[in-house]
Formats: C-alpha cells, structure tokens, sequence
C-alpha cells in the first residue's frame, strides 16, 4: 500500500505541476512510512517540502498554498498528532468555501497514518475518522487496500474539496485478517494488492461491495474489512461485506440495497463505540432500511478507552469480536 | 528565609476613573530611526524591533530616511480613503444601533494601518486582513454598496447570508476572506507566499493581526514557516492596546515590544508609529521590497490605538478611562495627515470640510441603493435553499435531501 500512496503522489506530480507534497520528514527522508520515499529527488526541494514540526503550520500554509492555485498533499505523520491542527481544519479549511461562496478555495489532502495493532499505545494508534465527519465542508476516506489507496488518493488530489486521508498502518505491508498470532502476510498474493502503474481513479463517495452475500450485510471500514472477511468465514455465514470508503459523504445507496435484501447488519470499526461513525452508519441503515430489518442493527467497535500499549488485541475487535458480532446478529430475532 | 515565587499578573497603567497613562509606550522622535538597506542582515537591524519608526513630527513635518517619496495625489488618495472609512464606519454604528444590522466593528483611530500598508503593495499582491481593515477591502475598490450589502446580509450579499457583517472578501481585487478565528489567516498568509515561490512569480502576501492575537499558536507557525522558508510575506500586527477588554501585557507585550518576535524568529522586526500614514506606508514598502527581491519575511508592529469599542457587543468604559483615546500620544491618524498636507500647502481646513460632507454623501448614497437589495427585516430576503450551497463544490445527496426537508416545512421553494 506504500507503493501505491507513492504511485499516486508520483503520478500526479507528473500530471499536475500544481501539485505539492509537504510534511514532517517526508523530503529528504521519504517519510517515516516511506510513503514520499524518492519524491523529493525527482520533483525537487520546491515540490516535496520538509516541515517544522507544526501540524497546525503545515495545514495553516497548505492552506494559503491551495487559495494560490496549489494542490497541496500534506502528510501529518500520526493522526494522533493532527490536533494542532485542528482548528485550520475545522474553521478555516472545511469553511472557506463556504463563507466566500467559492470565490476562494483551498484543494488540500491531508493524508495521516491511522489505527493500531502496531504496538503504538494511545499516542500512535488512534482512529479519530469521526471526529472529521462530524465537520461540514471536508471529505473523509478510509483505505483499506493498495488498489483503492492509489485511486481514492488521485481523486482526493484532484478534488477541489478538501479531504483528510486515512490510511490504516497496520495494513501498510500486508492485510490483517485480526488474528495478531498468524505471521504477516504481504499484499502480494491479495487481489487488491495489484496496482496499474499510471493514472486511475477510485471515485470519492463510493461504497465498495467485497464480497456478495445473503445471510446478513457487514458495513466496515479501514483494517477491520480485512477482519470481517475472516471472521464471516469463520461464523460460516454467507455475509455481504460493504467497505464504505469514503465516509463522507456517505454512499448510502449501497448500503441501503444490501440490508433491504439481506434484513440483517452488523456495523464495525476500529475507533471507539460512544458518538463514532459507526452511531452514523446504524442511524442511516435504519431510517433507510426499518421494514426490512429482521434483527437489530449492531455493532463490534474499539472500546471507549485510549488505546492501551499492553492490552492492544484486548482493545482492537479482533476476529472473535466480529465472530460474536456477527453470531448476534444472526441468531437476533 | 526563602522567598516563594509569585505570579506576576499584568495591570493596565489607567482603569476607569484614572487618569490616561500611556507613560509604558516607549517613542522615538520622527527621523530618529536609521533607515537600512532591504537586504540588511536581521542581526545588524534589532533596533528597528525597538525603536519607534516615525516620519511625521509634532508640526507635522516629514523628517529623516523613512520619509517616503510620496506625491501629494497620492496623499490625498490615503486621506480621502480613511475618511471615507471613518464616514462609512461612523454610520455603519449607526445602522447598527438603529438595528438594521446585527453587529459592527469600527476602525476608528487605526485607519492608517490598512491604507498606508494597502498602498505599498501591488494589485497582484494577497491581502489576508483581520476584522477591522475594512480600509483595505476600501483602498482597493470594494463597493461600499457590497459592503453594506454583506452587512445586511441582502440579496446582493457576497457571503450570500453566510457571514456576520464586516466579514467581507474580495477575490478580484486579492483581498481574503475574513475569519472570525483569530491569527488563522497568518499561516495561510505565509503559505500563500511560499506558493507564489513555488511557482515562480513575483506577488507577495501580507497579512494583519491585532497584539492580542500574537499569542495565538498560529503565530508562531506563522514565524517560524515565514522564517524557515524565507517566505516573501509581510507579517503585520496591529498593537491597538486592547483585545476587547484585554490590554497589550497579556499578550506579553510589557517586556518586550512585538515587533521583538522577529528577529527571534530570523526576520526584521519593526516597530512603527501606527498613526502615521507616511511612516505606515515606508516600513511596509521597506518590507515589500525586501520580499520581492528574495529577502524573506518582515514582522512590523503598528502601534496605534482602539478608539472606539472592539465591537458593538463592547462597552469600553467598563474597563479603561474614557478619554484614553485623546490621550494617545501618537494622536489621529486622519488629523495628523490633515496637517502635513496643510503644512505642504495642498489642503486647507475648508477643503477637509468639503472632503467630509463628500464623504457622507457617498456613504449615504450607497446606503440608499444598499437597502434597495432587502434588510434582515425588509424584503427582498435571500433564498433559503443557498445555506447548502457551496459546503461542497458539488452539492451532495444528504444535503440536497436536507434542503428539499427545509423547503417543504416552509411549503414549497423560498
């Protein structure tokens, strides 16, 4: 998925003289992830710029950088690390186009490492997917694979809407089916590990059906795609797996036809259960889908604690979770 | 015995009832202040971050290196736009107290730190203002009628209902839009510039902020982006002695000026007479010049001072003398200009008289045709439905069915 993050900004670097890359480390270095790794030498010191260690600068100037007619791609390191940010984000960024009628806008991504399972505690395992949401104005997307994380990032690029990025670290290297006692597998033998080399493009709002199925509808998103296929596996349910993508704005659509036909949802992700994205996505099936719905809507989340060091796989719904999860939803009603 | 450590807790010199005290505000005489090359290295200049840079005197004569080489034309331009600022403010109050608009912010006493920096750029130069340089959006050519439009919030409204009044932009003439978030334009200013860099041209970005926002985490973003990239910006901070009822020291303005910042970021600092026009207009073309020829980022520190309210949601007698104003030493900006272009034999008494009544009339004028566009309470009224336009650049489908769910409970289309 690396490779495809570094695809994607290549790509459009050569595409697109406008566009820009800026972060902490992400020059010279290529990036602690690796994911600008090369960029710097082949477009330039002016193009892939290193950053102070500043979120709040690095958003503040992508800002002004994007009003001046760049698309500017700027890396926050940990998205644990993206508050400093914030409020450019919040009141400025999501905003501008807004209170200026689209006489100004600023066409920036924000890309930022997600999730846990890498043994990052509280400060480098966070998933705060819905504290963005919540903001009117950005667009928000979660990856969960190489061939998406190129497509999706190309058309976060040339969006003229900002969209702040995720991309689950865990799942850099290789898919994590949620057991951490199996050794690591690479994205290699993984369907969407194959990435087309050029251009592309995965659309912005558009769920993806992984897998088709009848018994009940799993809405997920980021690492825990990966999980949900194992656990369906596992539970031994014919289970339609939606992976949202983008999760704003939402694709409701296809989240709508599913449960109507399959009447049962189970709903996961990473981040924490209290006012999460998941509370989101139970209320859109639920308006959308009532009548048909033959068991309550649920949901398999982190826990509403920080993300503990030692208690990693006790925190992060791992198979088992999913596997009780899906169990519920099935012997439900 | 051990001395425990105890808070110092910044006082203002006068509250209510005292007698003004601006004893705290250290002044140069006018042409005092050497003038130093733009390409000076920022450790030879410190001085500037400290001294006070004036060109106008006590009999209104403009002394020493910073007097600019400015033609009478062009100090009547300046003085006709900040009358006209303080005309347009002064009844935009009015309006506001008669209830015709939910809120105002005057710029009265500081209208020389918006005209005389906004002369010294170039039409193709960014411009990202704070709430109370409506002399910039003024200078360069804003309509008054659009103004008061955004005021009103009107059917002619540029922020199409969106925004409080006075948070105007203006795209064509590179003005940005205003936050009500304070310093969050200082960082963008700055990336703006390092955008023109990037690519290649050679416009240059300024941005204003007050003193109290100086303590603002943007700031230092601002300073440190500026500095570290050499960006062609020129960074302004107006020290207008308040931050609504705050007063300069609990920005950390008591030990060290603001303009000190700069040079402990890598950049000039300079501190300048703020109700000055001339020297408003030299330290800004000092800086814009040192920008546009590679020479990186200035800070410069107007010290001027409040006159009126912070807004019309403030009453200032709660917290400092009344006559405080009358008291600045550093006097009107708009009469201190009046008495050098008297002293330079272009403008007399009866000319200003004429220049205000002109004035008004303007201002008047535009807000006849202003209200011809709707009030908050007289139609026209904007169309309801335009709140979900422009959150994104297409409008999406929850939000299409949010507007049809507003439009229904109202029966139908606006």
């Amino acid at each position: 998925m690396i490779q495809a993050i570094r695809s994607a900004h290549d790509v459009m670097m050569e595409r697109d003289a406008t566009v820009v890359a800026l972060g902490q480390d992400i020059g010279y270095f290529g990036g602690v992830f690796r994911c600008t790794e090369g960029l710097q030498k082949k477009y330039g010191e002016h193009r892939v710029i290193d950053a102070p260690i500043a979120e709040g600068g690095i958003i503040g100037t992508a800002i002004g950088m994007g009003v001046n007619g760049l698309r500017p791609v700027a890396e926050i390191q940990f998205a644990d690390y993206i508050y400093p940010g914030f409020d450019q984000i919040v009141s400025e960024l999501s905003r501008l186009r807004y209170r200026s009628c689209g006489d100004f806008f600023a066409p920036v991504t924000i890309r930022t490492p997600c999730g846990g399972g890498i043994r990052g505690g509280q400060t480098h395992s966070q998933s705060p997917e819905g504290i963005f949401t919540h903001i009117s104005g950005v667009k928000t997307v979660m990856v969960s694979n190489p061939y998406d994380a190129k497509g999706l990032l190309i058309a976060a690029i040339e969006s003229n809407d900002p969209v702040v990025f995720f991309e689950p670290k865990r799942i850099y290297n290789g898919p994590f089916d949620g057991d951490p006692d199996k050794p690591s597998v690479s994205w290699a033998s993984h369907p969407k590990g194959e990435v087309p080399e050029g251009y592309y493009t995965v659309p912005l709002g558009k769920a993806e059906i992984i897998e088709k199925g009848t018994d009940l509808t799993i809405v997920t998103y980021g690492t825990i795609v990966h999980v949900a296929q194992a656990a369906a596996k596992k539970a031994g349910v014919d289970a339609e797996i939606i992976d949202v993508r983008t999760l704003m704005p939402l694709d409701v659509e296809t989240l709508r036809d599913s449960v109507n036909k399959t009447g049962r949802c189970l709903v996961a992700h990473e981040a924490t259960r209290f006012c999460g994205y998941g509370a989101e996505l139970v209320a859109s099936v639920q308006k959308e889908c009532f009548w048909h719905l033959e068991a309550p809507i649920s949901r398999v989340t982190g826990w509403d604690t920080p993300y503990p060091h030692a208690f990693e796989w006790q925190y992060f719904p791992v198979q088992q979770r999913l596997v009780d999860g899906i169990r519920k939803v099935m012997e439900a009603g | 015995m051990t001395k425990n450590p105890k808070l110092h807790i910044p006082q203002p010199t006068a509250r209510p009832g005292d007698p003004p005290d601006f004893s705290y505000i250290d002044l140069s005489e006018a042409g005092a202040i050497d003038r130093p090359p733009t390409d000076a290295a920022v450790r030879d200049i410190e001085y500037l971050a400290t001294g006070l840079v004036r060109v106008l005197d006590d009999d209104h004569e403009a002394k020493g290196p910073w007097a600019p080489d400015l033609d009478p034309e062009t100090l009547l331009k300046a003085l006709e736009i900040m009358v006209l600022t303080r005309a347009y403010d002064d009844r935009m109050l009015r309006i506001q107290r008669q209830g015709k608009i939910s809120f105002y912010i005057q710029a009265l006493g500081e209208e020389a730190v918006s005209v005389g920096p906004g002369l010294a750029f170039e039409d193709g130069d960014m411009m990202f203002p704070a709430y109370r340089n409506q002399g910039l959006y003024i200078l360069r050519n804003t309509g008054l009628v659009d103004m008061m439009c955004q005021c009103l919030s009107n059917t002619r409204d540029m922020c199409k209902g969106r925004q409080m009044p006075i948070f105007y932009h203006n795209r064509e003439k590179n003005v940005f839009s205003i936050s009500g978030n304070l310093t969050t334009q200082f960082p963008q200013a700055v990336g703006w510039a390092m955008g023109a860099a990037i690519k290649g041209d050679d416009h240059i970005a300024a941005s204003w902020i007050g003193d109290g926002s100086t303590a603002e985490a943007d700031f230092h973003h601002a300073l440190t982006f500026a500095a570290v990239y050499n960006a062609p910006v020129v960074l302004n901070v107006t020290n207008n002695q308040w931050a609504i009822s705050t007063f300069q020291g609990f920005a950390g303005g008591e030990r060290q000026s603001f303009a000190s910042r700069g040079p402990g970021y890598g950049m000039p600092g300079i501190r300048v007479d703020g109700n000055d026009l001339l020297a408003t207009y030299a330290v800004s073309r000092w800086a814009a010049e040192r920008a546009r020829s590679g020479g990186g980022p200035t800070l410069i520190e107007f010290v001027t001072y409040r006159g009126g309210a912070h807004s019309t949601s403030d009453d200032p007698t709660r917290y400092r003398p009344k006559d405080e104003w009358k008291a600045f030493p550093l006097g009107d900006p708009i009469e201190r200009l009046i008495g050098h272009l008297e002293q330079l034999g272009q403008w007399s008494r009866s000319q200003q008289e004429s220049l205000e009544v002109k004035m008004k009339e303007k201002v008047s004028a535009a807000w006849k045709e202003a209200i011809t566009f709707g009030t908050m309470t007289d139609p026209p009224f904007l169309d309801v439905e335009l709140m979900f336009e422009d959150v994104f650049e297409e409008t999406p489908q929850h939000l299409k069915e949010q507007r049809d769910k507003l439009l229904a409970m109202r029966g139908g289309r606006s």
